[in-house]
């Protein structure tokens, strides 16, 4: 909502300056998002009257001007303008004027003493164009400075108001909320019932008359259309941001602005029959006044003639019954429609008008009547004609149900305590109606006011008009209990630290991402899809952080980095049974580059996924398992599925090279992507005592296939659970020389101990033995 | 006897001599040998004091003591000063460039929004505030109708949703729109028996408009804060809030101030300003809990009341950081985020 300062003030004129108007209004929750200047600054510029032209003697398009600026004599001007003539008046910028860009000094212009300039609007800062010097009205007062003829002191408030405030859509309504807040005395604008002059009249029914509770209209015939718009006006229309269109719509307009009421104004001659308010056959097509044609809902309004719809009520008026320059008689409308009549209507076909704006949000049903005699006087006065009698149908209005304001719940949902004659005395100051009785107010709202109808709402009414600043910050007073703290679940920061540690950057990356990364890198044909993405190429949402990583990874190789460990730990999106959808947190990896900073102490390497897998180990406390299962984005040969308590929970391998050829990266990317509840689960510490007895370490080395996996074979040995053994570790591996073909050879180490007595050889033997024959038998090895 | 005394005290110099004469250990027990070893001038020398009177024996035994002492003493001190100096020599081929830089693995960092999430959480937890979490692809129902933003109602356009695709056609989910949600979801968990008044949470996360240009990012972070209870008032949500910025900037004189506002789902509702470099700056919205939600979660507005905040993370880490880009926070640029290394 955007105004003129000088319009407010008319109808209220409280003893404050511009800025502190915007303060006062931005603290009553009319939040001021704009307040600027009309047009440029600049100064000493008057009005002039040209009172005689000559051409200059040395240039053919110059004219010298003998120019009346309310001195005791006339002064000279060298003007190029083609419009300067004599008897004109314009403004003139004196010598010592500031204007936009440059200033007036007296001059010579081809030989000439010019001593000021006359001005254009586009010299004055008013239009980016303009041809020629701004002609001014026959009875500008000369002399007068022109800011003040143009009202250019004046500010234009720009109002982000929230959708409860319809009843601050308006000057009327502003003026109002500004006179409750100040005290300043309210004049409000004279709107007295037009006469009729001519009995013509529309027959108007309503269908439905809750939803349109107040239909009005009256015929005004004999009207100029081409009549123009008062200049007054047009600077009030302009500076709340409408342009003038011609007299009747700038007139419905207007009034808009002035009483927020949407007004509609038909051609009269365009009309076939009676005026039907009506709900919308479904797939009524009407072409509106923006020429778009729209297939109307059932649960839409209309205004419809014998012919079929004529406008879509509250919205926007049909063209086919538009007024234009050769109307002569109009139908004048001002109806009240419900706000859930209209809300998100024209949302359905993306319209959204400054009428639609305001019914769907409440429109002032106690001034309907009023608005249209406004709207007929404005025409009488300014487009001429003569006004039939109003036609009005009224239907049920929405109650406004007196709400109770109890003192005690006021102060207690506040924390503060007012007394009850201050909250009396606000709400007299807002106009609202109320009965105390044994400290509650009964309150009845205003007819302009929608947003009063609970309690809460008159609570938000008395802290508003007291002042949010006169509320204290006061520290709650509450039991002191502690929260509760499993310590069997870890918080994410352990392993943000754990990475951030183990030298990966945290990254945030969308959750919304490109098809072909769901496609490519998770074979995951059916992603959930959004309906109104903002790019195409963020329109699915993740199943995996990867793509994202991988993103990441790019755009900082195309910054010259060489070495990117990343992690993110965040959402992904899944879909779940019954259509719906499950979101799982996951800890994602990345690493490319050298496995370590470049240094001087150790060769450079490139990282490779028994690096990462260190890191996958730290997260898991070394629990995890892994299994050789191949994943679409990884490469075939290593890829491992994280198991954890024999539960899947993830990923670690190397991207597969077809996927780091098309992301073009020139080294290999190892990454992981774990479970985070998963992760989180930890046990408790358990003590078991700590044996007295020495420990026995053996070692033993096997040879086995290459095929054989050192994971499921040292599975196989700790399942043997053989009696005195704390940990069986692989310490070399071994192929080459002395090693058959296709065989490897694996180096365990066994520790041994009890917590009764030392272990003798014979323990020990016993142990080693019992772990080689399960190892023969389930891997074929052999003791090397 | 007189000779024999001289004679055994020249052997103190002789001794000192020959010790200073080593250069190391081995030489030095060489040496030693020579006085104190089996055969040792001063071990003779003991030995033949059997061969004395017992009324010389004691003066002689007395007068050999001394010598040895001192023959011991000066043994010790050339030990000393050679191992002392076998350390100093150890040590100086022993040491490093001390500012060479150090080996192994770097070190990487947390996102600057991580840095204030944790900053925001642990201020609140250090009040008693719990964290909860809610899913981000949401229903209608819970990111709007609960919250008292029915269909078409104007706020709605307010909030430029993202919709979810759905097989069916349906348009029932959404990538939240907000952290608020969230509330809705604790409540009523609470209601179910899962947490006891009072309720006290803050539920921080990922939310998502339909809007993109250098002042908007089509996904940013929130955190919404909520304190149910029986006597909680606005006065209280001020002082929460007002107390959480100056702790989260740690500055005392930091201005919070609230003007009224709208949010379907809070009543009082207020915008939250903080004042910055002279000026305002809009840092979250908050607002006593609006009957209607509390009837959704089957809370007794009568009985309880509620205040409830949210704040926009990525403004108050720009704030906190001097960060003048929000696009920074989700291009990545490595540049950029090793800054927040800690």
């Amino acid at each position: 909502m955007q105004f003129s300062e000088q319009w407010l003030r008319e109808y209220t004129n409280p003893a404050i300056d511009t800025e502190a108007l915007s303060h006062l209004l931005t603290m009553a929750g009319l939040e001021v998002e704009g307040l600027d200047g009309v047009g440029a600054e600049f100064t000493k510029v008057v009005i002039a009257e040209i009172i005689s032209a000559e051409k200059h003697p040395d240039a053919d398009r110059l004219q010298l001007l003998k120019v009346n600026v309310g001195a005791a004599e006339p002064i000279q001007i060298v003007c190029g303008a083609i419009n300067a003539r004599v008897g004109i008046k314009a403004p003139c910028a004196l010598v010592g004027a500031a204007l936009p860009g440059f200033d007036i000094k007296q001059a010579k212009v081809r030989g000439v003493e010019s001593f000021g300039m006359m001005c254009s609007e586009k010299e004055l800062g008013l239009a980016a164009e303009s041809a020629g010097i701004l002609e001014l009205p026959a009875d500008a007062p000369v002399g007068q400075d022109i800011r003040q003829f143009l009202g250019l002191n004046d500010k234009l408030f720009t109002l982000k108001l929230t959708p409860n405030r319809s009843d601050c859509l308006s000057l009327v309504g502003i003026a109002r909320e500004v006179a409750a807040l100040t005290g300043a005395k309210l004049a409000l604008p004279n709107a007295e019932a037009v006469s009729a002059q001519i009995t013509d009249s529309k027959i108007v029914s309503v269908a439905d008359k809750e939803a349109c509770a107040i239909y009005s209209g009256r015929l005004v015939k004999g009207v100029d259309a081409l009549a123009t718009t008062p200049a007054w006006m047009v600077r009030r229309l302009e500076r709340s941001g409408l342009h003038s269109i011609s007299a009747i719509v700038d007139i419905t307009n207007y009034v808009l602005l002035e009483l927020g009421q949407p007004m509609h104004a038909f051609d009269a001659a365009k009309l076939t029959g009676e005026i039907d308010v009506r709900w919308a056959s479904q797939g009524e097509e009407i072409v509106l006044l923006n020429q778009q044609t729209v297939k109307l809902d059932k649960d839409m309004l209309v205004i419809a003639d014998n012919t079929g719809a004529i406008a879509f009520a509250g919205v926007m008026g049909g063209a086919s019954t538009a007024v234009s320059d050769s109307t002569q008689d109009i139908f004048l409308e001002s109806a009240f429609f419900t706000p859930d009549t209209i809300a998100g209507k024209g949302r359905r076909f993306g319209i959204s008008t400054d009428s639609s704006y305001r019914f769907e949000r409440g429109v002032d049903y106690g001034r309907t009547l009023q608005a249209l005699d406004r709207a007929t006087a404005l025409v009488l006065e300014i487009c001429g004609g003569q006004a039939g009698p109003v036609t009005a149908v009224n239907g049920t209005l929405p109650a406004r149900v007196p709400t109770n304001l109890r003192m005690a719940k006021l102060n207690s949902i506040l924390g503060i305590t007012l007394k009850e004659s201050l909250v009396a005395k606000l709400f007299d100051q807002l106009g609202f109606a109320y009965v105390l009785k044994a400290g509650t107010f009964e309150v009845s709202p205003p007819s302009y006011r929608f947003d009063i109808e609970r309690e809460e709402d008159l609570i938000e009414e008395i802290a508003r008009l007291h002042g949010y600043d006169n509320i204290p910050a006061i520290a709650p007073v509450a039991d002191l209990r502690m929260l509760a703290d499993s310590e069997g679940l870890a918080a994410r920061h352990v392993f943000q630290d754990a990475l951030v540690a183990n030298d990966y950057q945290e990254v945030v990356t969308y959750s919304f991402v490109d098809e072909s990364w769901e496609r490519d890198l998770l074979a995951n044909a059916n992603p959930i899809k959004l309906k109104n993405p903002i790019a195409s190429n963020l329109s699915v949402m993740r199943s995996s952080i990867w793509g994202g990583l991988l993103d990441v990874l790019v755009y900082n190789l195309n910054r010259q980095q060489t070495r990117v460990r990343l992690f993110e730990i965040g959402a992904t999106y899944h879909h779940a049974a019954n259509n719906a959808y499950a979101e799982t947190t996951r800890v994602s990896g990345l690493a490319y580059g050298d496995a370590l900073p470049e240094q001087w102490g150790e060769a450079a390497r490139s990282v490779d996924f028994y690096d990462v897998k260190a890191d996958v180990d730290r997260l898991t406390l070394g629990r995890a398992e892994y299994v050789a299962v191949t994943h679409p984005a990884l490469h075939p040969g290593q890829s491992a599925e994280v198991m954890l308590n024999g539960k899947a929970i993830g990923w670690l391998g190397k991207l597969h090279p077809k996927w780091q050829q098309h992301y073009q990266l020139p080294r290999g990317v190892v990454l992981f992507e774990l479970d985070f509840v998963a992760l989180q689960q930890r046990q408790v510490p358990a003590y078991s005592e700590v044996s007295k007895f020495p420990p026995i370490r053996r070692d033993m080395a096997v040879l086995v296939d290459e095929s054989v996996s050192v994971g499921e074979l040292l599975n196989a040995m700790q399942a043997e659970r053989v009696e005195f053994v704390t940990e069986i570790g692989l310490f070399d591996v071994y192929r080459g020389k002395g090693i058959p073909e296709n065989q490897k050879s694996l180096a365990f180490f066994v520790m041994m101990q009890d917590a009764q007595r030392s272990l003798l050889d014979a323990d020990a033997d016993k142990v080693m033995a019992s772990l080689l024959e399960t190892v023969k038998k389930q891997f074929g090895a052999e003791l090397r | 006897m007189q000779n024999t005394n001289i004679s055994l005290e020249s052997l103190i110099p002789e001794a000192e001599r020959d010790f200073a004469a080593c250069a190391n250990i081995n030489d030095l027990e060489q040496a030693k040998a020579k006085y104190l070893g089996k055969s040792g001038a001063l071990t003779e020398a003991m030995k033949g004091l059997g061969k004395l009177s017992n009324e010389d024996r004691p003066a002689a035994g007395a007068a050999i003591n001394l010598v040895k002492q001192a023959v011991e003493a000066a043994l010790k001190a050339r030990r000393d000063a050679i191992l002392l100096a076998e350390q100093e020599k150890q040590l100086a081929g022993e040491s490093l460039d001390v500012t060479l830089p150090a080996r192994g693995q770097g070190k990487g960092g947390l996102h600057p929004v991580s840095l204030t999430l944790a900053r925001v959480e642990s201020l609140f937890h250090s009040i008693g505030f719990d964290v909860a979490e809610g899913p981000e692809i949401e229903s209608d129902f819970y990111n709007f109708t609960a919250l008292n933003i029915p269909d078409n109602h104007p706020a709605r356009a307010m909030h430029d949703t993202f919709y979810v695709d759905a097989a069916d056609g349906s348009l029932d989910y959404v990538l939240r729109t907000h952290t608020s949600p969230v509330q809705v979801h604790y409540m009523q968990n609470a209601m179910k028996g899962n947490a006891d008044m009072p309720l006290k949470i803050i539920a921080p996360g990922r939310v998502y408009r339909v809007d993109s240009d250098a002042t908007h990012s089509p996904m940013f972070h929130q955190v919404e804060g909520l304190w149910v209870d029986e006597n909680i008032s606005f006065a209280n949500l001020k002082g929460v809030v007002q107390d959480f910025l100056q702790r989260f900037f740690e500055r005392d004189d930091l201005q919070v101030r609230f003007r009224p506002s709208f949010f379907p789902f809070t009543e009082p509702s207020a915008e939250m300003d903080m004042s910055w470099n002279g000026g305002w700056l809009e840092i979250g919205g908050c607002g006593m809990v609006h009957p209607e939600v509390f009837k959704h979660v089957g809370i007794d507005a009568e009985k309880y009341r509620g205040f409830a905040f949210g704040l926009g993370v990525e403004r108050l880490t720009m704030l906190r950081y001097g960060v003048n880009d929000l696009r920074h926070f989700f291009n990545n640029d490595l540049r950029f985020l090793q800054q927040f290394g800690r």
